[in-house]
């Protein structure tokens, strides 16, 4: 994969480009604003570009008004936009202009190497990656209904799914059978009135349609 | 009234303490100066007033007319500062406008603020009042001054005009010399004399100025209290300031580092996956800690200061905390653009502490949070359809809160009568 990344830390930007190194990925520039980053999409037409939300000159979120523009010019690239802290409104406000080819995550995720790349690939593919942590706030605030109906373990269930991953994954992760993942999306998706949705992204987009949409509920 | 009194207390003092140094001192030709000179400004402000006036009255109906009326409105702006101006001449008190610095550059702000100004209207209604006044000064004036110099001339009379004089009784009292020394040493007297009075004159005239056109100067105390209420609103300022600096220093230094870390023991552990298992085992270790200390710092710093109120302002902020509210929120924010960091930081952290109250004590079904600007002031208000009986001891956080609004010179209060409605409320004073 062809990645270019965006992010004002140089200690942060050269880790960034070690690990995806060590996978046969090369980054074709590393550029510190959001111009830099514009500029070298334009250039280097990457498969994904990883954005930090906060880069100069405000260092509030520059990143992310980048990523809404790249992904309104140029949609075929994957935009993986990574964060101190999750803000379910940013989440939502990337998901109201990228449907595919979108991650949003945490930047400790990045430390869990193979994870990181994963979500890498699938954000490069189309996909959707949003991190647990944004589900789990959307989730300790979102609706008293049908959420509250959720056990514990369809909970953990939701969070996995948000991240864009499958049922086996998802099995492997709680160390239970596919099988018994099956029936507990199912039973979330029983419980919150949603259609069934096999295919993972799609999943991910209903999932978080609900939560959102739970949210706006409440107004 | 007080100063009024105690200025013209000074001139008589002067005058008793040394009739002749005032004398020798430029005071008296000062005076005169500033006599003399309200009839050129009276005369320069009544004509440009009432032709504008004229003028914008018959040209009212094409729109044209509008900006001479409102200049005719603002025309007693300029003569006071002229007046208050002039009056350095004879007082040498400082004479600062009554009228406040407009929020925004620009001309129309500062006309807006003008018009709603009551200094504006005040100085607008004294100023047919010092134009008569300075005519009436220029005409004694000139009275005085002929006097004067009529005596002083009675020599130079006698000499070249005693013959061409028409008035009979005034030619015998020139062809008599005693006379017209007498006259002479009169009008020596009457000129010292007038100096005198001209200063008098002067100095109550400034006196009368100064009442109507400059603000009575705050008491004491009162100043202090001012300095005392910057000096907390300051103290909150810096306050706000170094938790920025302190948010910022931890996110672009340890918490980086942190990030650096945990990407590089990610690295380790997955070239470990394949090697011993005790070093596997710890290395997954200190990755889980490493993950577990960014955790925690950025919950810290996240408290610090929430990152939608830095990076997005109060509103964005506000909506986020209302969604997040267990009870339902209802939301009525109206904030074009950004505010005062200490004042967004104030009013977030009430809005905060105020739902967090609502959700723990008032077993309501319903919340509304309302933000709005009014007239210079921040308006913060937190609504709900509990129980009621909240108290603000009860509410412990409240108090911190209070005190934070109030040092930005801001007043915080809370009604919640047993059974509901509780209604919490904030008012911070804000220019931006």
């Amino acid at each position: 994969m062809r990645v270019v990344i965006a992010e004002d830390s140089v200690l942060l930007r050269e880790g960034l480009a070690e690990i995806l190194a060590r996978r046969d990925h090369t980054v074709v520039a590393a550029v510190s604003d959001a111009p830099g980053l514009l500029a070298s999409v334009d250039l280097h037409s990457p498969d994904v570009a990883i954005i930090d939300v906060r880069l100069p000159p405000g260092y509030r979120d520059e990143g992310l008004q980048a990523a809404v523009k790249l992904h309104r010019d140029r949609p075929e690239v994957g935009i993986l936009v990574l964060s101190q802290y999750v803000e379910p409104t940013y989440a939502t406000e990337l998901l109201e202009v990228a449907t595919s080819g979108l991650g949003y995550l945490l930047k400790d995720r990045v430390g869990d190497i193979l994870e990181f790349l994963d979500a890498l690939e699938k954000v490069a593919g189309g996909g959707v990656v949003i991190d647990p942590e944004v589900v789990r706030q959307l989730l300790a605030h979102g609706s008293r209904h049908q959420i509250d109906e959720l056990t514990p373990r369809e909970r953990e269930v939701l969070t996995l799914m948000a991240e864009g991953r499958s049922n086996a994954a998802i099995a492997r992760r709680l160390v239970v059978t596919p099988a018994a993942v099956t029936k507990h999306v199912g039973n979330i998706f029983g419980k919150l009135g949603l259609e069934p949705a096999e295919d993972d992204h799609r999943r991910v987009l209903a999932v978080l349609a609900y939560l959102k949409g739970a949210r706006s509920r409440l107004l | 009234m007080v100063r009024g009194t105690a200025r013209v207390g000074a001139g008589w003092e002067a005058l008793r303490r040394s009739l002749l140094a005032l004398l020798r001192s430029s005071r008296p030709w000062r005076s005169f100066l500033y006599l003399l000179g309200g009839l050129p400004v009276g005369m320069a402000w009544l004509t440009v007033t009432s032709t504008a006036l004229g003028l914008g009255l018959v040209t009212a109906p094409l729109g044209i007319g509008l900006p001479l009326l409102a200049s005719v409105a603002l025309s007693g702006v300029a003569l006071g500062a002229v007046e208050r101006r002039r009056l350095r001449l004879v007082d040498p008190l400082p004479a600062p406008s009554p009228h406040r610095t407009p929020d925004d550059a620009g001309p129309w702000p500062w006309l807006t603020c003008r018009l709603r100004e009551r200094a504006t209207w005040a100085e607008l209604a004294c100023a047919p009042l010092l134009c008569a006044l300075g005519f009436l000064d220029f005409a004694l004036l000139v009275l005085l001054l002929a006097l004067v110099l009529g005596l002083l001339s009675a020599p130079l009379q006698a000499l070249f005009l005693r013959h061409a004089q028409q008035n009979a009784a005034w030619q015998q009292i020139l062809h008599d010399g005693r006379s017209v020394l007498f006259l002479w040493l009169i009008g020596i007297w009457a000129a010292l004399g007038s100096m005198y009075l001209v200063t008098v004159w002067a100095g109550l005239r400034g006196a009368l100025s100064r009442r109507l056109l400059v603000p009575a100067p705050r008491s004491e105390l009162t100043t202090q209290i001012v300095e005392l209420t910057r000096s907390r609103a300051r103290i909150v300022g810096v306050y706000e300031a170094q938790r920025r600096q302190i948010e910022r220093d931890l996110h672009d230094g340890v918490q980086q580092q942190l990030t650096a870390l945990i990407m590089t023991i990610g690295l380790a552990e997955a070239e470990l996956a394949e090697g011993p298992p005790t070093a596997a085992r710890l290395v997954s270790r200190a990755h889980r800690e490493a993950k577990q200390a960014l955790q925690e710092l950025r919950a810290l710093v996240h408290g610090i200061l929430p990152t939608l109120l830095a990076d997005r302002g109060l509103g964005p902020a506000v909506a986020a905390v209302a969604e997040r509210s267990p009870v339902p929120v209802q939301l009525d924010v109206d904030l074009p653009g950004r505010l005062p960091e200490t004042v967004e930081s104030a009013a977030y952290f009430f809005v905060c502490e105020g739902l967090t109250n609502v959700a723990r004590h008032s077993r309501a079904a319903q919340a509304t949070v309302m933000v709005r600007r009014a007239e210079g002031s921040l308006l913060v208000e937190v609504c709900d359809d509990g129980v009621g009986g909240a108290s603000v001891s009860a509410a412990g956080g409240l108090v911190g809160l209070a005190d934070r609004v109030s040092a930005l010179g801001g007043v915080a209060h809370l009604s919640s009568p047993s059974g509901g409605p509780t209604i919490l409320q904030a008012q911070i004073p804000c220019v931006s």
